[in-house]
C-alpha cells in the first residue's frame, strides 16, 4: 500500500545562461540538477541552485509574489516572472532553460541593467498633473476609472519592452512598457498633461515603432492588454483623446 | 499637435492605401485573369486596348502609385528595423528611394504615352491590328 501523505519530488534539470563580467568573455549555460515538488515555481528552483549548489549564481527578486517585478527572465524562451512560473506547467522531461531578458545591457547572470528602461519610462512623465487645487475630493466617475484600469495595472518588470523585437534592434524604441504607463496617465480623467505625453509619443521612436507582434501582450505576467493600449495611444494622436 | 510628423503620416499612409489596394488589386486580376477569356486573353493587343481607355489609365496609375509607395515604405520600415549600421541603412534607403522614383516615373510615362502603332515603325515590328502603313 502506498504511503498516504507523501509529496513525490522529481529531478528537473535547469540549464542557466551563466556570466561573470570579471572572468568571462562571453556568456555560457550551465546545467543544474534540482529535486522539486509540483507545487514548486522556477524561482524555488533558482533559489535551491543558489542555496545548496552554487552560491555564484545572481538574480533579482524581492517580493516573490508576483508584485514587485523583480525577477522577469526569459524562461524556455519566454519572458516571464520566475516566481509566477509553476514547475508543474513546464514540460519537465526536458530541461528549463533560463536566461536574463534580452535587450538590456547583461550585468551578471540573470541581471540586467534596467536603466535604460527606467529612463523611458520617466520620459513620458508618469505622474500626474493637474493645475486646479480643489477644495473636495477630485471626483472621477466607475466609468472614468475604467477607461484606463487595465494599463494602472503594470509592476514595471520590464517582461514587455524585453520581449519586443523593435526594441531589441537598438534600443531607441520608448517599448511598451513606457507606452503602457503614458496610457495609464492620458486617459486618466484628472490629468492635463495627456497633450505633452501624446507629442512625446508621436515621434520618430514612438508608437510608431509599433509593428503589433504582440510580444509584449504575450509576455506581461499581469494580463495588461498592451497592443490594445498602444493602439488606443495611436489612434489618439490622430483623432485626440476620448476618456 | 505635430500633425504632419512623417511617421505619423505613413502609419496612416500604410492603412488607408492597404484598404484601397485590395480592392484595386482584385479588380485587376478579375479583369485581367478571370473575365473574357481568362488569362489566355493577354497580349499586346488586350493591354494597348486597356490603356487606350483613360478610365484604365487613372486605374492603372492610381495602382501604380499606390502599390509602390506602400511597398517601399514597407520596405523603409523593415530597413529601418533590422539595419543596425548607419552606412548600410542610408546607402538601402537611398536605393529605395532611387527605385521607387525611377519605377514610378517610368510607369506613369507607358501609361499616359504608350501608343501601341506608333508612325514610321518598320511594319515587321508593328503588332499585327495596327493600320497597314
Amino acid at each position: 500500500m502506498p504511503e498516504l501523505g507523501v509529496v513525490h519530488s522529481f529531478t528537473v534539470t535547469f540549464i542557466v545562461r551563466r556570466f561573470n563580467p570579471e572572468t568571462d568573455q562571453e556568456p555560457y549555460w550551465q546545467d543544474f540538477d534540482v529535486e522539486m515538488y509540483s507545487t514548486d515555481r522556477v524561482l524555488d528552483g533558482l533559489h535551491k541552485i543558489k542555496w545548496e549548489q552554487d552560491g555564484s549564481l545572481s538574480f533579482r527578486r524581492s517580493c516573490a509574489h508576483g508584485i514587485c517585478g523583480s525577477d522577469a527572465m526569459r524562461i524556455n524562451g519566454r519572458n516571464r516572472l520566475a516566481c509566477k512560473t509553476l514547475i508543474k506547467d513546464l514540460d519537465i522531461t526536458k530541461p528549463v532553460y533560463v536566461e536574463a531578458i534580452k535587450g538590456l545591457p547583461l550585468e551578471k547572470d540573470l541581471i540586467v541593467d534596467m536603466e535604460p528602461f527606467f529612463a523611458a519610462y520617466r520620459e513620458v512623465q508618469p505622474f500626474l498633473q493637474s493645475t486646479s487645487k480643489p477644495d473636495k475630493e477630485n471626483i472621477q466617475s466607475p466609468e472614468q476609472r475604467a477607461r484606463f484600469d487595465d494599463t494602472t495595472k503594470c509592476i514595471l518588470c520590464a517582461a514587455c519592452t524585453t520581449s519586443c523585437p523593435v526594441f531589441w534592434t537598438d534600443g531607441q524604441y520608448f517599448g511598451p512598457a513606457a507606452i503602457v504607463a503614458a496610457h495609464r496617465f492620458i486617459f486618466d480623467s484628472r490629468d492635463e498633461a495627456s497633450q505633452v505625453r501624446l507629442d512625446i509619443l508621436n515621434s520618430k521612436e514612438g508608437v510608431w515603432r509599433c509593428r503589433t507582434t504582440f510580444n509584449c501582450t504575450e509576455a506581461c505576467p499581469r494580463g495588461i492588454e498592451i497592443t490594445k493600449a498602444i493602439s488606443e495611444v495611436k489612434q489618439a494622436t490622430i483623432s485626440g483623446v476620448r476618456r | 499637435m505635430k500633425l504632419f510628423r512623417f511617421d505619423r503620416l505613413a502609419w496612416i499612409f500604410m492603412r488607408v492605401s492597404g484598404f484601397i489596394l485590395i480592392a484595386l488589386i482584385f479588380t485587376h486580376l478579375t479583369v485581367n485573369l478571370m473575365q473574357d477569356g481568362g488569362v489566355k486573353a493577354i497580349d499586346f493587343a488586350f493591354v494597348a486596348g486597356k490603356l487606350a481607355n483613360p478610365f484604365w489609365q487613372w486605374f492603372d496609375v492610381t495602382l501604380l502609385w499606390l502599390a509602390l509607395i506602400h511597398g517601399s515604405n514597407g520596405m523603409r520600415v523593415v530597413v529601418n528595423d533590422y539595419v543596425e549600421r548607419t552606412g548600410v541603412r542610408r546607402f538601402l534607403l537611398a536605393s529605395l528611394v532611387i527605385s521607387t522614383t525611377t519605377l514610378i516615373v517610368l510607369g506613369t510615362l507607358v501609361i499616359f504615352t504608350l501608343d501601341p502603332c506608333p508612325v514610321g515603325s518598320p511594319s515587321d515590328l508593328l503588332p499585327s491590328f495596327c493600320p497597314a502603313g
